[in-house]
């Protein structure tokens, strides 16, 4: 559309062509590093209120500027590279990370389809192949730190990525399978508003696709409870220990920036993305609200996994991607191909499996809710029966409650 | 299409564009104070015991080599994938599916075979002994 605005005004089309890609490229760069700020401020607060601590709440309203102080110190931080490193690897590694997420950025909707910045006809084989950069950086990164912790670190940060985006790469099988293209905006068309219309619900095959995804994504994006890679209490901080300053906080950036990636994938192409009811239809910022909506409630999922569940061993993790997740997935994917050569004359078995899937989800939601009151019910005992370490002290007698200080101090001063 | 893949090559450029001119102004801000005390590698605050250029275990390799074989396939699996709709709508579904069905017996096969021997084994008695090789 702007291409063509640029044309007509006598613009030749290769430079409007190459004006247009320049733009929506600084366009996705900003919103990669404004996001990551954001969203480090955001999983450091989400982070706190499960620990019920209070979290960075000084910088800013509710410490939303948090992020802003943190790019600042670390861009004034002192650059050091250890004796013996390798500095060419070792100054390379960070860019190599971060541009194999940003890649993925491009073929990413942003709500309505054909809405990613470049509509690529085999936009998820590419976002799969741009992501295998990570693996170069991070190894990278361990070998020339010429320290242990970061080579432990890229080796298992290599060895899992590698692992796990096997599981990632078949469990968007049944999904590409019911679009019949590889084209994000197809996938995304392919579905409709309702869940029953989603590609996650289906089928059995499919939702079993979307799960293994979420899983995958999550090892690859080195997140707990896979985060083995920067396992604080054993690896120091894994491949990225030597580095300081900005180099760091690129890592950091990729990291966080990945959260998006998974989201937005995870709503493009399993749950419907900004697909609006036939009333709606049309509206574009109600469609990028609701992909956002649903972007965020799987980058949410995503923190809730890193804060409730304990870290792998590094043998576990690699016999559950090699030894469960894979046969998984041939599995998700044969059986959606079988599924597809039975029901694809009868549209009828197709709506009836479909809203079945979306009960049984829903079936399974609500007793997991049922089972996380209970929860909130013992902890609401448990918080309201000592509210505080001082309120504990002063029931047991060691520490005097405070107003009875206070009022015995007014009543001296009287005198 | 050139424009599509442009914009992907934009988008990966300006990234690095960005990191980039930020370390060039992380450069002029930050202090420089090199010292010998600062540039050792990490090593528990130790003096590091040789250097960080290790050999390394064996199983990632292996690991590695499996990976190499999965993801060829998946390579192969993506186009049959797109176009196993509209060869079931044209009637060639069966095929479609059987010539997938082979692809993968043999790929499980080999999986199988490596799993078998121990390939996908973390932990093994020593480094290399896998069961057959006795």
């Amino acid at each position: 559309m702007l291409i063509q605005t640029m044309t007509s005004l006598g613009i030749p089309e290769l430079i409007a062509q190459l004006i247009y890609a320049l733009l929506v490229a600084f366009l996705c760069v900003n919103f990669i590093a404004v996001y990551a700020g954001v969203i480090s401020v955001v999983e450091r607060r989400v982070a706190a209120k499960m620990q019920s601590r209070v979290g960075p709440n000084r910088v800013g309203p509710q410490g939303s500027l948090q992020w802003l102080a943190d790019g600042i110190k670390l861009i004034l931080k002192e650059d050091l590279i250890p004796d013996g490193a390798d500095h060419f690897l070792f100054k390379l590694a960070p860019f190599l990370m971060a541009m194999g997420v940003a890649g993925t950025f491009a073929v990413i909707p942003w709500g309505p389809a054909n809405s990613a910045a470049s509509d690529m006809n085999v936009g998820i084989l590419y976002l799969i192949s741009i992501t295998s950069l990570v693996v170069i950086a991070s190894l990278m990164a361990g070998w020339a730190s010429n320290n242990k912790w970061s080579l432990i670190g890229g080796m298992r940060s290599a060895a899992m990525i590698v692992s796990y985006e096997i599981p990632v790469a078949l469990g968007l099988l049944p999904a590409i399978l019911i679009a019949g293209s590889l084209n994000m905006g197809d996938l995304v068309s392919a579905q409709g508003w309702a869940p029953w219309d989603w590609i996650a619900f289906n089928n059995p095959f499919a939702l079993l696709g979307f799960l293994l995804f979420v899983t995958g994504s999550v090892a690859e994006s080195n997140r707990t409870p896979f985060d083995l890679t920067e396992a604080e209490s054993e690896l120091v901080a894994g491949y990225a220990t030597e580095y300081s300053g900005f180099r760091f906080a690129v890592y950091t950036l990729a990291e966080f920036a990945n959260t998006w990636v998974v989201g937005a994938v995870c709503a493009a192409v399993f749950l419907g993305a900004g697909q609006l009811p036939p009333l709606l239809e049309g509206s574009i910022p109600l469609s990028v609200a609701v992909f956002v909506g649903k972007t965020m409630f799987m980058v949410f999922v995503l923190m809730w996994f890193r804060w409730t569940l304990p870290r792998f061993r590094i043998d576990q993790m690699m016999e559950f991607s090699w030894k469960y997740m894979l046969p998984l997935s041939l599995v998700a994917f044969l059986g959606q191909a079988v599924y597809f050569l039975w029901t694809w004359e009868s549209e009828v078995a197709r709506i009836m499996v479909s809203h079945l899937m979306v009960l049984v989800f829903l079936g399974l939601f609500f007793y997991f809710l049922s089972r996380t009151m209970v929860n909130f019910k013992h902890q609401a005992v448990a918080v309201n029966s000592y509210k505080t370490e001082i309120d504990y002290l002063e029931r047991m007698g060691i520490l005097k409650p405070v107003e009875a200080v206070v009022v015995a101090e007014e009543e001296e001063g009287k005198e | 299409m050139l424009l599509q893949f442009g914009i992907a090559f934009a988008v990966i450029g300006f990234m690095a564009a960005f990191i980039g001119l930020n370390l060039v102004v992380a450069k002029l801000l930050s202090p420089s104070n090199p010292s010998a005390g600062k540039s050792v590698p990490y090593d528990c605050g130790e003096a590091p015991v040789g250097v960080g250029y290790r050999q390394y275990n064996l199983r990632f390799y292996l690991v590695a080599l499996v990976f190499v074989i999965f993801d060829v396939e998946i390579a192969f699996m993506y186009p049959v994938t797109a176009i196993f709709k509209d060869l079931t709508l044209e009637g060639w579904g069966g095929l479609a599916f059987a010539e997938i069905l082979i692809f993968v017996a043999i790929l499980t096969a080999g999986f199988v075979y490596s799993w078998k021997e121990g390939g996908l084994d973390w932990v093994r008695e020593q480094i290399g002994a896998v069961k057959g090789a006795k």
